[in-house]
């Protein structure tokens, strides 16, 4: 346990307490709060909005493609739905998802600070947020956008008939709270450590939040400025992007990648950061190697801005560029897989305890396995060739996004939970549920491998019949994927009523998170905790970690 | 017929087995680091699992030499997945020089095609066995992507450029074409099939054609027709270069640059002529844009080649301005040159 000469943490008393949950009440405390706690729930909420609308587009997607024929809704409408799926997912709940919600909850807490650096701008970040989900919404409501969520050009600036700019505009608003996010935690981290938390002492999850912030506010608004001139091209013909007006339609891909590379590690990173976490915890165990994985996520976040053009082998770039951009997809594989070891190595000799937390990290450390092996298939140059734009690559993404931030996650929602709601979750549906979300989701994304190599290119509305035995194995497990889902709604929202008080520390953890009461007080700690050891310090005895 | 329930897609161009090689070769590595990881965390899942609640174990120190293990070891792996990769990309943007070459126009959503002896086909692609293909694809509207897994291929199609894809077919059969780049409401119906006939029988099949004229012919009416030989001819009255020769030669810029002459550049010059001037010359060329279709500018593209096929200039730059050899390309009857797409698929 890092020793910390704070208070010693009161368990939970019986008679009401003060904390950020019932200190104030009223609509108005909520919409207005400075607290970063607060602010974590109302994001909280509004990711698990845009969670299940993205989520009931990908019922109807899997429901169309039970056949081959496209028979359940009009190759429009399916073409609408996909490219929502994505919007919302992306754009609403994987990039905001972890940072907004467990990050924003958590970073103050875990360097011993009252709040982060600018509160306000952390209220604004989320209103800017919901402003761009509205305009998104409204595009939905009124018939939905159908470029896909990449918004290829020409198509999208000359030939598309649905709602490109509106959702566009959503998409550009929304980008600027991710900016004021990543900030916010930049500067937090850099100037409101509590008193001995030196860089090296600090959480794995506030490193990786770090690295993400990074990316956040560098490669954003490379994305604001390109939608810009998707706008600027498609309402005043101005030539950019179309080559019939004098522009390049591979410009686009060039600066649409240049971000959205990136944002796959704003996605992913932190999710490698609750996954730390997660690993010590339920290990009882300090990190292996703490250095080598802090560090792999700054690297990552360096390399991810290199690799952009893995994503254009086959667009006609030169084929040299298409070798160093090959070269340096295999470079950025190295750091994760440092990442994979390091944890693995963490559980040698520790106390392994099988909560739920921990069944979602296995499931992460496994499924980003696979997603991230199968990711060497497509640096391969020329083997991306053949399997780039099929169902290789769907499979491939969900196994990164959905096996891996969406597992962690879900796995960090229910390891903070008893701090967050100061109630515990009831662990045999937790733990059923994790195993329901593990089958169902190899179920859905496994066959899409197959299909993929076997040629079945994405968004297709209809396909060929040889294709519909593993399309119908696919739409099964994302029926049981989707129980898997609701399931923990569910018993997360009934816990906050009738679950059971939790302690300050029900797991036993050595992060300053779990110094202080569970739900937290509004200012957090009572008192500054001074910090002086190292993080997962779980064993009786000092370790020197070899770094 | 086809199978109902394939895991496997054919295998039917020389390149295809060469990519399945590697494919094989990832699966390996795959299996056994997943393998590893997955079995190393329910071994010590099991034989470390918590037996009292409040047990705390020993810290274990990290370790610098397994760290440069799991860096160097995967980092070594994945040059040799580079280095392979690489070679089949290589030899996938190299086709072969005694190619048969095909002019493919794609829009939304269709593919054309015509044939080198300008006979045209729609969704339906017929070639030879053991002979290479090489495709020269040109967009309409918006990107497309031209792909058939059964050749492991895949080339985008976009405007405003001109692509290439080449293959050896290898096995006869039907195989599914598929437009592979999202491009609008019925991009999952832009697909066809090629079908890879027999060398005799393909011969048979290009003869019972409907004789329409070749590709470079149809391209040297559309010259004589837009009076492009008023300027771009061999002797001392050209104020355009002469495109004798010219194809695949380097060609020296106004603007200092030196570029070779490929098909893009020359389409890209019809269309927008002042993009790539070349040195010693004005900027008087009109654009041609929307006055020829993209099926018209593939077949001045070919026609531009053609005549670098009947007299070969020797190695090395191409004199912008040639003044010794040649004919004027003589465009016989003004004629109408471009017939709409005939949609009848031959057998």
């Amino acid at each position: 346990m890092s020793a910390v000469t704070a208070p010693p943490a009161v368990d939970l008393p019986a008679e009401p307490r003060v904390n950020y949950l019932n200190s104030t009440y009223g609509l108005k405390s909520w919409l207005l709060t400075r607290d970063h706690k607060r602010i974590a729930l109302l994001y909280l909420a509004s990711v698990t909005v845009f969670f299940f609308l993205g989520g009931l587009f990908a019922v109807l997607i899997r429901l169309e493609l039970l056949t081959p024929a496209g028979d359940l809704v009009q190759s429009e409408t399916y073409n609408k739905l996909f490219t929502m799926h994505g919007v919302v997912m992306v754009f609403f709940f994987l990039i905001p998802a972890i940072p907004a919600v467990l990050g924003n909850f958590l970073i103050p807490m875990m360097i011993g600070a009252k709040d982060l650096a600018f509160p306000r701008l952390n209220l604004l970040s989320w209103y800017i947020y919901v402003g761009g989900g509205l305009f998104t919404l409204w595009s939905i409501v009124h018939g939905g956008v159908d470029t896909g969520w990449t918004f290829y050009t020409p198509y999208s600036t000359t030939y598309s008939n649905s709602h490109v700019i509106v959702t566009a505009v959503g998409i550009f608003i929304t980008g600027f709270s991710s900016i004021l996010t990543g900030l916010n935690f930049i500067v937090t981290i850099h100037t409101m450590r509590a008193p001995g938390l030196t860089w090296f002492r600090l959480p794995l999850f506030v490193w990786s939040h770090y690295a993400t912030s990074l990316i956040m506010v560098l490669g954003t608004p490379v994305i604001a400025v390109t939608i810009l001139m998707v706008g600027v091209e498609r309402l005043f013909h101005l030539g950019i992007f179309d080559p019939r007006l004098g522009g390049d339609p591979i410009l686009f891909q060039h600066l649409f990648w240049f971000y959205s590379h990136p944002a796959v590690y704003i996605m992913v990173l932190p999710a490698m950061g609750v996954v730390s976490e997660l690993v010590t915890t339920f290990s009882r165990k300090n990190i292996f190697g703490y250095k080598f994985v802090a560090f792999s996520s700054m690297a990552i976040a360096v390399l991810s801005f290199l690799v952009w053009g893995h994503h254009m082998f086959v667009s006609g770039q030169s084929v040299y560029a298409g070798l160093i951009f090959s070269i340096l997809s295999f470079l950025v594989a190295i750091p994760s897989a440092v990442k994979v070891f390091n944890w693995t190595a963490t559980m040698y000799k520790g106390s392994i305890s099988y909560r739920t937390p921990m069944l979602y990290a296995f499931g992460f450390i496994g499924l980003f396995t696979i997603g991230g092996l199968t990711g060497m298939f497509l640096a391969a140059i020329g083997l991306d060739v053949h399997v780039h734009d099929t169902y290789f690559i769907v499979a491939h993404f969900h196994y990164i996004m959905v096996g891996g931030t969406i597992m962690a996650y879900m796995g960090g929602i229910h390891y903070w939970w008893p701090k967050i709601s100061g109630k515990l979750y009831p662990e045999g549906w937790a733990r059923f549920s994790a195993l329901v979300i593990f089958v169902g989701f190899n179920l859905t994304f496994f066959p899409q491998f197959i299909l993929g190599y076997l040629g079945m290119p994405r968004r297709y509305h209809a396909y060929p019949e040889e294709f519909q035995v593993l399309n119908v194995m696919s739409s099964a497990g994302a029926s049981i994927l989707g129980v898997g889902y609701v399931v923990p709604l569910i018993y997360l929202i009934w816990s906050m009523r009738y679950g059971k008080a939790a302690s300050a520390n029900p797991w036993g953890s050595t992060g300053l998170e779990w110094d202080t009461p569970s739900p937290p007080p509004t200012e957090n700690f009572a008192v500054t905790p001074v910090v002086t050891g190292d993080p997962y310090q779980y064993s009786p005895e000092e370790v020197e970690v070899v770094g | 017929m086809r199978e109902t329930f394939p895991l496997f897609p054919q295998e039917a161009s020389t390149l295809a087995p060469r990519v399945d090689a590697l494919y094989f070769y990832l699966i390996a590595v795959t299996i056994f680091f997943s393998l590893l990881i997955a079995l190393s965390i329910l071994y010590f899942a099991i034989k470390y699992r918590r037996r009292s609640e409040s047990e705390l174990p020993h810290g274990v120190e990290g370790s610098l030499k397994l760290e440069i293990a799991w860096s160097v070891i995967p980092l070594l792996i994945t040059f040799s997945f580079f280095i392979w990769g690489a070679s089949i990309f290589f030899a996938m943007n190299r086709p072969p020089s005694d190619a048969i070459e095909i002019s493919v126009v794609a829009k939304q959503w269709m593919w054309k095609f015509q044939h080198a002896d300008g006979q045209r086909e729609i969704n339906e692609l017929h070639v030879p066995l053991g002979q290479a293909v090489k495709l020269t694809m040109a967009s309409e509207d918006v990107i497309h992507s031209f792909y058939v897994p059964a050749f492991r291929m895949k080339r985008d199609v976009l405007p405003g450029k001109v692509a290439t894809y080449w293959f050896e077919a290898t096995r006869p059969g039907r195989y599914h074409l598929f437009c592979a780049e999202y491009c609008g409401t019925k991009h999952s119906g832009m697909i066809g099939w090629v079908e890879v006939m027999d060398p005799v029988d393909f011969q048979s099949w290009l003869a019972g054609g409907t004789g329409s004229e070749s590709l470079a012919s149809a391209g040297a009416k559309l010259f004589a027709q837009h009076a492009c030989n008023t300027c771009h001819r061999p002797d001392s009255l050209a104020r355009g270069p002469n495109l004798e020769g010219l194809f695949g030669k380097k060609v020296q810029l106004q603007d200092g640059r030196t570029i070779v002459a490929d098909e893009s550049y020359i389409r890209e010059s019809i269309v927008m002529p002042n993009a790539k001037t070349v040195a010693g010359f004005q900027p008087i060329m009109p654009t041609f844009q929307g006055l020829i279709s993209e099926e018209g500018l593939l077949q001045l593209v070919a026609y531009v080649k053609s005549l670098s096929k009947a007299a070969p200039s020797p190695e090395g730059v191409a004199p912008p301005l040639s003044k010794s050899r040649g004919q004027t390309p003589q465009g016989s009857a003004p004629a109408s040159v471009q017939e709409p797409p005939r949609s009848e698929a031959k057998k």
